[in-house]
């Protein structure tokens, strides 16, 4: 009877490098088929003249040349950069303040953050309908619109976004405060810090990490605003040039790439299709720059 | 031991996650792609099927498919009116239940047509038969449009009015129904205001009555327009239907009926165009300043007897003569000369096309379905007068109409006026065209100055231009 007795780590080795694929397997190809393929297939098609994607015809880099030309689309790019960047701080901001008075052991807190997170739950085009009964409620008493001003379009998304987005960071917060070490500010307390002190010199750095997810997802939500933009606007009010041409002065870069893709004009959809892929590496390339400079800041506990 | 477990519990979550995916497409696939699979069983399976028939009958509805000829290709409808989905749902079982042919009827969202049409047409069963409306989708469809000329469904037709062709002369699309516009009035209520409908035969007289109807609004209980709403569920009766006034007479200047998208206009008659937007927007139940972002139910005020006046289509007959059943339509009075023989705006964005792409046995089994449509008494009808339905199908043997809006057009058309053609079909970039409208119109409601009326025009005449020239690109 001299049975070896499999210590668990060897005998565990072999069958996962056996079945390893079986495990692996699913996840990889939901994700080439879900993600990597059409990702391939749309960096193509922007080198394409194409109405059906059946149908493509590969032309060069022509479509990237017009869409840098597109002054809708450099305006929209801006647009939508300063949108992103107050929406941003405003939203961390407001998000991090509610989070930490929710945390001081209010009375009611838990239905104070059911609250705040419940309009994370309306979808973007119910949200974008909503708000501009809202605001036009209030603006038509002023025989104005939120349609007629860009300013009003702007600060407008700015609120609806905040209402929205406020609640969802806010719980991300809350999990980043609570697991800040209660010995820590215990130490801080004996050591005679003020409140402020507490708040900037131990419990921001520790919740870093917190602060790198939201700024990431606000920043990235920010500049993939298409729903609620379409709603409330739709790229209203436009500014008629003397040309005829005209520039819709609220119009964010994903409803500049939809409007461009639908337009009558067969050859857009290839243009449609490279400032997509140009919004691809903006947005990657912006996340990826905002990750690496939070990061630096996180404290490893 | 427990984390083996939690592993193994999170691939059965990915597992299932995959299988459902999968599973959700493959039985998308299949309602699609049961006609064709249907097809090639029903070839394959006639000849053993013979002997087993009393078997097969009592399979039930499957089975009784592949027994007649008919079962050959299936029919996949996209439809193009939203209001007409129950109706076609109904009349396409009823094609099925006699003839066992499939007929699928898809709807596109009010004004996603081109959007679902395009992702449509790229997946392996795409739509057999589908709408080709307008001159510009002519130009983006004609590749993938059958030539229909000297087909069975072309020579059902009475007229060639609503054919769109290609450069090419290619029969590309044909109307399956047309339709009109102008104002609707409602008949009792001019007349409890003090005015006949016989006697408004121009914009003067338009313009009397409606000022003088809204400045006694609150004592007569009604007001002259309904609301004018600028939300993209209402903006179109201007930027696309009213616009047309201008379009047409352009084109009488001109003394041409448009076949493609001239590149520029004149704006000639963009005053006659805001005469009779001021006199609507004015002399409504709702203030101009507060149009803009909408919210208000036009049709209800008509039918509650609100107002006098509504500027809408034939579509509206259906929804607002039960209400209102002594109501007309007269056309747009602007003030042109000579416009006391002017007549309703006639035309149609509702032209069939039959996919090129499909499988012969699909293209026959469709053109056998349009054939039925417009011949078989009973579809006629229901296509034609019921809820939602077509209002009037241009073919031989289809259903008289009872359309009370349409009737009015003919008895136009009879008294020798003219009628105005849709050159609102040739607007380009239409999407981009009247949205930069509305914007503009917006700005001029809120303050209607001269500066802002000349955005209006700007963005009218200059915008013509300037998406004519992007359309071509």
């Amino acid at each position: 009877m001299k049975k070896k007795k499999p210590s668990s780590g060897g005998g565990l080795r072999r069958p996962i490098q056996k079945w390893g694929w079986l495990f692996l397997g699913p996840i990889t190809a939901a994700f080439a088929l879900g993600f990597v393929w059409p990702f391939l297939q749309g960096i193509y098609l922007s080198l394409c003249k194409f109405r059906l994607i059946k149908d493509a015809q590969f032309i060069g880099f022509g479509n990237y040349l017009s869409a840098f030309q597109d002054a809708s689309f450099m305006h929209s790019f801006w647009y939508t950069a300063v949108f992103a960047i107050v929406s941003l701080v405003l939203i961390n901001v407001l998000a991090f303040t509610v989070a930490y008075f929710l945390t001081q052991g209010i009375r009611g807190s838990n239905l104070y953050r059911t609250v705040f997170f419940m309009p994370n739950l309306i979808g973007g085009i119910v949200l974008g309908y909503i708000w501009s009964m809202i605001f036009d409620g209030i603006l038509s008493r002023y025989s104005t619109s939120i349609l007629l001003e860009t300013k009003y379009g702007f600060w407008g998304l700015i609120i609806l976004m905040c209402w929205q987005q406020i609640g969802y960071m806010m719980i991300i917060y809350i999990a980043g405060l609570q697991a800040v070490p209660e010995e820590m500010l215990e130490a801080a307390r004996i050591d005679g810090a003020s409140k402020s002190q507490t708040l900037f010199k131990v419990t921001i750095p520790n919740v870093m990490p917190s602060i790198t997810i939201c700024t990431f997802l606000s920043l990235t939500n920010g500049f993939k605003l298409f729903d609620q933009n379409l709603a409330l606007t739709a790229g209203q009010p436009f500014v008629i040039q003397p040309d005829g041409s005209s520039i819709k002065t609220t119009e964010m870069l994903a409803l500049n790439i939809y409007n461009t893709f639908y337009g009558q004009n067969t050859a857009s959809k290839g243009v449609a299709q490279a400032k997509a892929v140009i919004f691809f590496v903006l947005v990657a390339g912006l996340g990826l720059a905002q990750l690496a400079f939070t990061r630096k800041r996180e404290v490893q506990q | 031991m427990k984390r083996k477990w939690t592993a193994l519990a999170l691939v059965a979550v990915m597992l299932l996650g995959l299988l459902a995916g999968c599973g959700g497409g493959n039985s998308g696939g299949s309602s699609g792609n049961a006609g064709g699979s249907n097809s090639s069983n029903a070839g394959g399976n006639t000849g053993s099927n013979d002997a087993s028939e009393p078997a097969g009958n009592n399979g039930g509805d499957t089975q009784q498919e592949s027994s007649g000829e008919a079962a050959k290709g299936s029919v996949y409808w996209l439809n193009f009116k939203p209001e007409a989905d129950e109706l076609l749902q109904e009349v396409a079982k009823m094609y099925t239940d006699e003839t066992g042919v499939p007929v699928k009827v898809t709807t596109a969202a009010s004004g996603t047509y081109e959007s679902t049409l395009t992702s449509e047409m790229d997946k392996s069963a795409p739509p057999t038969l589908f709408v080709i409306g307008n001159a510009p989708a002519v130009k983006t469809w004609a590749d993938y449009a059958l030539d229909l000329t000297g087909t069975p469904i072309a020579n059902e037709l009475n007229t060639d009015a609503y054919n769109l062709y290609d450069e090419s002369g290619k029969l590309v699309s044909i109307g399956y129904c047309y339709e009109c516009y102008g104002i609707i009035v409602n008949v009792d209520l001019l007349e409890t205001a003090g005015y006949k409908v016989e006697d408004i035969k121009n914009f003067d007289a338009l313009k009397t009555a409606a000022e003088d109807i809204h400045a006694r609004a609150a004592e007569l209980g009604f007001d002259a327009f309904t609301s004018n709403d600028m939300d993209d569920s209402s903006s179109w009766r201007y930027t696309g239907h009213m616009a047309n006034l201008e379009y047409y007479y352009e084109e009488q200047d001109a003394g041409t009926t448009w076949t493609a998208t001239p590149d520029t206009l004149t704006g000639a008659y963009m005053d006659n165009f805001k005469a009779l937007y001021d006199l609507c927007v004015e002399n409504s139940t709702v203030a101009r300043t507060e149009l803009a972002t909408g919210g208000h139910d036009a049709e209800a005020e008509f039918k509650d007897g609100k107002a006098v006046f509504f500027v809408q289509g034939s579509w509206e007959y259906g929804a607002v003569s039960e209400s209102v059943p002594n109501c007309t339509m007269i056309p747009y009075y602007c003030g042109v000369d000579g416009e006391e023989k002017a007549g309703l705006n006639c035309g149609t964005e509702n032209c069939w096309a039959i996919n090129a792409m499909a499988s012969e046995d699909d293209q026959k089994a469709t053109m056998d379905f349009m054939v039925w449509m417009v011949t078989d008494p009973e579809a006629s009808e229901m296509l034609t007068n019921g809820v939602g339905g077509f209002g009037v199908m241009p073919y031989k043997s289809a259903a008289t109409s009872t359309n009370g809006f349409l009737a009015a057009a003919n008895d136009y058309a009879a008294d020798g006026c003219y009628v105005m053609d849709w050159a609102t079909n040739y607007q380009p970039n239409v999407n981009d065209y009247r949205a930069a409208l509305v914007s503009a119109l917006n700005q001029y409601n809120a303050d209607p100055t001269d500066a802002n009326w000349e955005a209006v025009r700007t963005a009218f005449v200059d915008g013509w231009a300037t998406q004519a020239a992007a359309a071509k690109g």
